[in-house]
């Protein structure tokens, strides 16, 4: 992991693990139901126990998004969301708050308004960088450059099915985090946490990872609390969504509230767990 | 208009680099990807790159393997039925300026288009994989249908992907795949056209990976696909070249195929893209022309963006959001092209061109009436177009008869008769052929009151 730069996702984990506890990153799409919703829930969210904060670029082909993302995107997209608004709203929060905010895109529409163009104006903004889940390392020579020009984070994905060799070359590519999906699918609730995101975890940090956060599928403080024993953060999506979707910005602190409970755990069993 | 021209001018200096690059010997054909020029790649998420990596090395392993392509062989010849034929179209060609035009009868494969090709050999090397399930998005659903018959034939489950809307179009290719035991499953996201039926095959593949193979039906998406699809279909101007030189003794001058995602095109391209004397043609959707804004044109009109794997021509806005497609042809109405299409585009190889609904439909009926032949409306944009290319090439020539032209007629029309008898005006108010409703008689006995009766209950 390149860490010349200071990474602010880097800082507030470590700034969580200080604590005792892993860090809590909640994810909300932009202009869902509209921008200020979205600024005012981000700011809820930092209020209410997040370390740091994801906020998505709504786009017109979210593969990787389940039924509750695709549907608060779509609508987000339909009211009119524009993508320079995201750089709005990630000042937004950060003036507000001493989180570490970080944008969420598939990659087109980056390419889109240009790599270097995007990156200068999201650090301009005051973002901690980006999340890239349809990019992998071996097509982001762009994002390489912009990213080291501006000093902003790059946090890629790896998953269950990620190659020894992979998980290596991923890890290397990375800065802040690791993005560690805890399932092969796509995002939204599910009853368990898969065993296999534990074994991703352990197999991520061998291979040199610093920080290692798990999403996918995360809804419940039990979930956060299973996690947070074995990662660096826990990635909480569409059940935030779901509760702006039904009951708006205070919806979205309440849970995050919720969620936070799960951090909170003896600091001893932690270090059993991560021992193990 | 003024793009249209610039890009002409960029054609027609790029065709100079296309020329001096095959002076230089290097050979255009069998480019293995991941990259053409800066097109393809994997523009994926982690998760499916240990499958893409997978079927990458089976892909690899199995082009070296004579009993694979002997396996393949030999389903091409006594299932598919090829080599399939190269017709000369006599009466068609008078409208062509009296170009000679010659016909490469996809149409005449089993399950009615080129699709069978390419489904064959995924669905083999999902067996090699070990894979039991195949799924595929379809948007006419011709790609349905020929995924559902290799999985019936191979003995796979197959799930097929349709975009709501395309289900109601196409609802007969819907009932074709439930007979051949496939699920069809509706997808309602988005535009419910084929990209949307596209992302949610994806969704399915990302989840179910380690017993499901994705069978992308077109030489698009991240690699191997783009290079793999058009391994399947190069047999395409394979043949069409041999036969040429057999029936007239010289290759062609020119070479037309529709562009969707472009898998039809580029298997007949491959034939002849390192003969610098034939010229090739490639026709997308102009939709209600490429002025509206409603049109399929991802070459004409796109620019290079990221989607569904691949970097390549992309219809989007100034956000980067994919705009949704228009053409009267389900199966050329994406916004995104394969990327060695646009690697051909740019370096001038290839001249791509849109053809409206309206020049395709022309060519349907003019076709219909003068060989005897109901082509797919998707092929209907090559023959426009090879009408088009027939006339500009013969343009003052004394003897127009010896220009000859290739079109690749890459499916029948039997799937378009509701969308042809609607286009032509050949239904009464009710959706009813004009003319077909005079009958006094009643229906007979009980089936017809049952039928009746559950009508009512819908």
């Amino acid at each position: 992991m390149s860490e010349q730069i200071t990474s602010k996702s880097a800082a507030a984990i470590d700034r969580a693990h200080r604590e005792g506890r892993a860090a809590l990153i909640g994810y909300l799409p932009a202009g869902y139901p509209d921008l200020q919703s979205t600024i005012d829930a981000g700011i809820a969210m930092a209020r209410n126990g997040a370390d740091l904060i994801e906020i998505g670029i709504p786009y017109s082909d979210p593969v990787m998004d389940g039924p509750v993302i695709q549907a608060a995107t779509t609508e987000a997209i339909a009211n009119g969301f524009r993508v320079a608004s995201v750089f709005d709203v990630v000042r937004g929060i950060t003036e507000a708050t001493d989180v570490a905010v970080l944008v969420m895109t598939y990659w087109n529409p980056v390419v889109r308004m240009g790599v270097d163009e995007f990156s200068r104006r999201l650090a301009e903004a005051g973002g901690a960088g980006l999340i890239t889940p349809d990019l992998i390392p071996d097509e982001a020579s762009e994002w390489f450059a912009a990213s080291d020009k501006y000093g902003l984070d790059r946090v890629f994905l790896v998953a269950p099915s990620s190659s020894p060799e992979r998980l290596a070359m991923t890890v290397e590519a990375s800065r802040g985090f690791v993005y560690a999906v805890s399932i092969m699918g796509v995002t939204g609730a599910r009853a368990a946490v898969s065993s296999s995101a534990e074994q991703l975890v352990a197999n991520t940090h061998a291979a040199g990872a610093k920080r290692v956060c798990v999403g996918l599928g995360v809804s419940n403080a039990s979930h956060v609390r299973e996690i947070a024993s074995y990662a660096d953060g826990v990635i909480v999506g569409s059940a935030l969504v779901a509760a702006i979707r039904d009951g708006g910005v205070d919806a979205v602190g309440q849970l995050t509230k919720e969620l936070s409970v799960g951090l909170q755990k003896p600091a001893a069993a932690a270090t059993t767990q991560e021992e193990a | 208009m003024v793009r249209l021209m610039v890009d002409a001018q960029a054609a027609s200096t790029g065709e100079n680099a296309a020329e001096a690059f095959l002076q230089g010997g290097a050979s255009l054909r069998h480019a293995p990807g991941p990259y053409f020029g800066s097109y393809g790649g994997r523009w994926m998420p982690e998760s499916l790159i240990a499958a893409l990596d997978e079927l990458e090395d089976t892909f690899e392993k199995a082009k070296a393997d004579p009993e694979f392509i002997a396996q393949l062989h030999e389903l091409n010849k006594n299932y598919s039925g090829r080599p399939s034929l190269l017709t000369e179209a006599k009466r068609f060609s008078e409208h062509a300026g009296g170009a000679r035009i010659f016909l490469k009868r996809e149409d005449l494969n089993h399950t009615g288009s080129h699709k069978i090709n390419n489904v064959l050999g995924q669905a083999l090397l999902a067996k090699r994989m070990g894979k039991t399930r195949v799924i595929a998005e379809t948007g006419a659903g011709q790609h349905g249908v020929a995924s559902a018959t290799a999985a019936a034939l191979l003995g796979l489950e197959c799930v097929v992907y349709m975009g709501a809307e395309d289900c109601r179009r196409q609802a007969l290719n819907v009932a074709r795949m439930q007979l051949l035991g496939a699920t069809v499953i509706p997808v309602t996201n988005g535009s419910q056209t084929l990209k949307d039926a596209i992302n949610d095959a994806l969704r399915d593949w990302v989840t179910n990976v380690h017993d499901t193979h994705y069978l992308l039906g077109t030489a698009a998406g991240a690699h191997p696909f783009p290079a793999m699809v058009r391994f399947f279909h190069e047999v395409i101007g394979e043949e069409a070249r041999a036969q040429i030189l057999e029936q007239t003794g010289r290759l062609p001058d020119a070479v037309c195929a529709c562009i969707g995602g472009g898998s039809n095109a580029i298997g007949i391209f491959h034939g002849f893209l390192d003969d610098p004397s034939v010229k090739i043609f490639g026709f997308e959707a102009g939709g209600e022309g490429v002025e509206t804004g409603r049109h399929a044109a991802t070459i004409t009109l796109g620019r290079p963006g990221v989607l569904h794997g691949a970097r390549s021509y992309l219809m989007q806005d100034e956000d980067g959001q994919t705009i949704e497609s228009h053409s009267i042809s389900a199966g050329l109405d994406y916004p995104g092209v394969g990327p060695e299409h646009s690697y051909l585009a740019d370096i001038g190889r290839v001249s791509y061109q849109p053809v409206t609904d309206a020049e395709a439909m022309d060519a349907f009926r003019l076709l219909c009436r003068t060989e005897g032949i109901i082509p797919a409306i998707e092929s209907s944009h090559a023959l426009a177009g090879a009408l088009r290319v027939g006339r500009s090439l013969t343009e003052g020539k004394e003897n127009p008869a010896d220009t000859i032209v290739i079109v690749n007629l890459s499916g029948r029309g039997d799937k378009d008769v509701q969308t042809a008898a609607e286009w032509f005006d050949m239904l009464d108010e009710n959706g009813q052929v004009k003319g077909t409703t005079l009958s006094t008689r009643k229906p007979k006995g009980p089936q017809g009151s049952a039928a009746d009766s559950s009508e009512v209950q819908k």
